[in-house]
């Protein structure tokens, strides 16, 4: 079957194949992605991230009905953690999801983290892709919160939601999670529990903080700009800085469905507001960036491998380090020179 | 990468119990395989769907209702109309040994009943899946 051609088509089956070629690295997966990638761009891609238990599934179901119910078709990518001793996983996101199932305007694809020496931010975005090109307008990520490649993945989302819940833990906690720094909205479910008013305020309080020493910083690299430029006359111009986006807290109670529909709003708003300032477009920029070097390092560490580990070479040179007969630095030099000829 | 068998547990009808796919989903885990757990009362339908979209190569059925002669012959039907022709469809539960030839007849590739060890399921999985 030509999975690219029947993607684009409109075959769900398709796009299934295609995705489990991404995760698998299939051989074909490379000519599917090239094929895609001029249908790719037209979907906003939402990133959901926050602690295990938070609520992400129930909220991204409500979500995905909100933008259905505004006309808007819904791709989600659920991902959950593979165990790092058997390689399984168990992947029960759908159960928040079961009545999405049977409507074709959603597609749901939960995948494994599956170490994350498996690139999977870069994965994850060719799965966003695959579903880009095949046409959905909302494209929902939904990750745990924690360890650097989840975090690389929200980075691939145009607007990215954390989510938190009330009891777990004080302040310090969202500060150490480095959590603070990739939320563009703050959700705060089950906000119907005792703490959430707290949580609110805390979250408030910190984001106050970080939005001073920003604008702090700012004014200072602003006047020294004009400190240094002075005899050109360069002024602080309020209009040319950026604009800085003061995230939103937002209380939600997601199994009632209650502000669910506010916090679509603030996305809008957000999506608006990154579209105006640029911002939208530094972070597509910088993503595709990312993204280039992610394949070109993928493909020079297959080529390492297949150049010099897979022949049983490396042994053979381990074994002359040992024997102190050459050193690595002697090899590496001599190996650079024969593959980048 | 190699290749991740990936498995959907899915309780189809109306019986809440799923103690049963839950040990197996676990075995399956611990087996390194990926198990999509979609949850409890589902019709064929929506697991046919889920098979779709998770693009599974096993689909384990569990159902402890007595719905097994209506329910497990209609979701292999589904799956092979959505063009998923080498999914391998397994069931277990409270199943009389002699509804189990019918179920075979219809499709079901092994019915496990009460008693199985979860090693035999992964043991089947392991040497039937068409991954």
């Amino acid at each position: 079957m030509d999975i690219a051609k029947e993607l684009l088509e409109g075959s769900r089956l398709a796009l299934s194949r295609a995705i489990t070629a991404i995760e698998n690295e299939y051989p074909e997966a490379n000519d599917i992605m090239k094929e895609l990638y001029p249908h790719t761009g037209h979907a906003y891609v939402l990133g959901i991230t926050g602690p295990p238990g938070a609520g992400k599934s129930t909220l991204t179901d409500k979500i995905a009905r909100a933008y259905r119910k505004a006309g808007k078709t819904v791709g989600i990518i659920a991902v959950d953690p593979t165990s790092p001793f058997t390689g399984g996983a168990i992947l029960g996101d759908r159960i928040r999801m079961n009545e999405l199932t049977l409507d074709e305007g959603v597609f749901i694809r939960s995948m494994g983290t599956r170490g994350s020496l498996g690139g999977l931010s870069h994965k994850t975005a060719d799965a966003v892709k695959a579903m880009d090109a095949f046409g959905k307008d909302i494209i929902i990520v939904e990750t745990v919160g924690v360890g650097q490649s989840e975090v690389d993945i929200v980075k691939a989302a145009d607007t990215t939601m954390v989510i938190l819940i009330p009891g777990m833990g004080d302040d310090i906690q969202a500060i150490k999670a480095g959590i603070l720094e990739i939320g563009d909205l703050f959700v705060i479910n089950k906000s119907d529990l005792d703490g959430a008013d707290k949580l609110v305020r805390e979250i408030n309080m910190m984001l106050d903080l970080d939005a001073g020493s920003m604008m702090q910083a700012r004014t200072a690299t602003e006047e020294a700009i004009a400190n240094q430029f002075h005899h050109l006359n360069v002024t602080k111009h309020e209009e040319a800085a950026p604009g800085y986006w003061r995230p939103p807290v937002h209380k939600v109670v997601a199994m009632q469905n209650e502000g669910i529909e506010e916090l679509i709003g603030l996305a809008k708003k957000h999506h608006a507001f990154i579209e105006e300032n640029g911002e939208l477009h530094r972070r597509r920029t910088r993503r595709a960036r990312d993204e280039m070097l992610d394949i070109l390092n993928a493909r020079i560490n297959a080529h390492i491998k297949g150049h010099i580990v897979d022949n049983g070479r490396l042994d053979g040179y381990v074994k002359s380090f040992q024997n102190h007969e050459t050193d690595p630095y002697t090899v590496v030099a001599d190996l650079l020179k024969e593959m980048l000829k | 990468m190699e290749k991740k068998i990936r498995v959907l547990v899915a309780k189809p009808g109306l019986d809440g119990h799923d103690r049963g796919a839950k040990v197996v989903a676990r075995a399956l885990r611990d087996a390194g395989f990926e198990v999509i757990y979609t949850g409890l009362r589902q019709t064929p339908e929506q697991i046919a769907e889920a098979a779709l979209q998770e693009d599974v190569n096993v689909v384990a059925l569990s159902i402890l209702s007595g719905a097994h002669p209506h329910l497990f012959p209609k979701v292999v039907d589904l799956v092979r109309e959505k063009g998923m022709k080498d999914v391998l469809i397994i069931g277990g539960g409270v199943i009389p040994e002699t509804d189990i030839p019918a179920l075979k007849k219809a499709g079901v590739s092994e019915v496990f009943t009460p008693g199985t060890p979860t090693s035999a399921v992964v043991d089947f999985i392991k040497a039937n899946v068409k991954a």
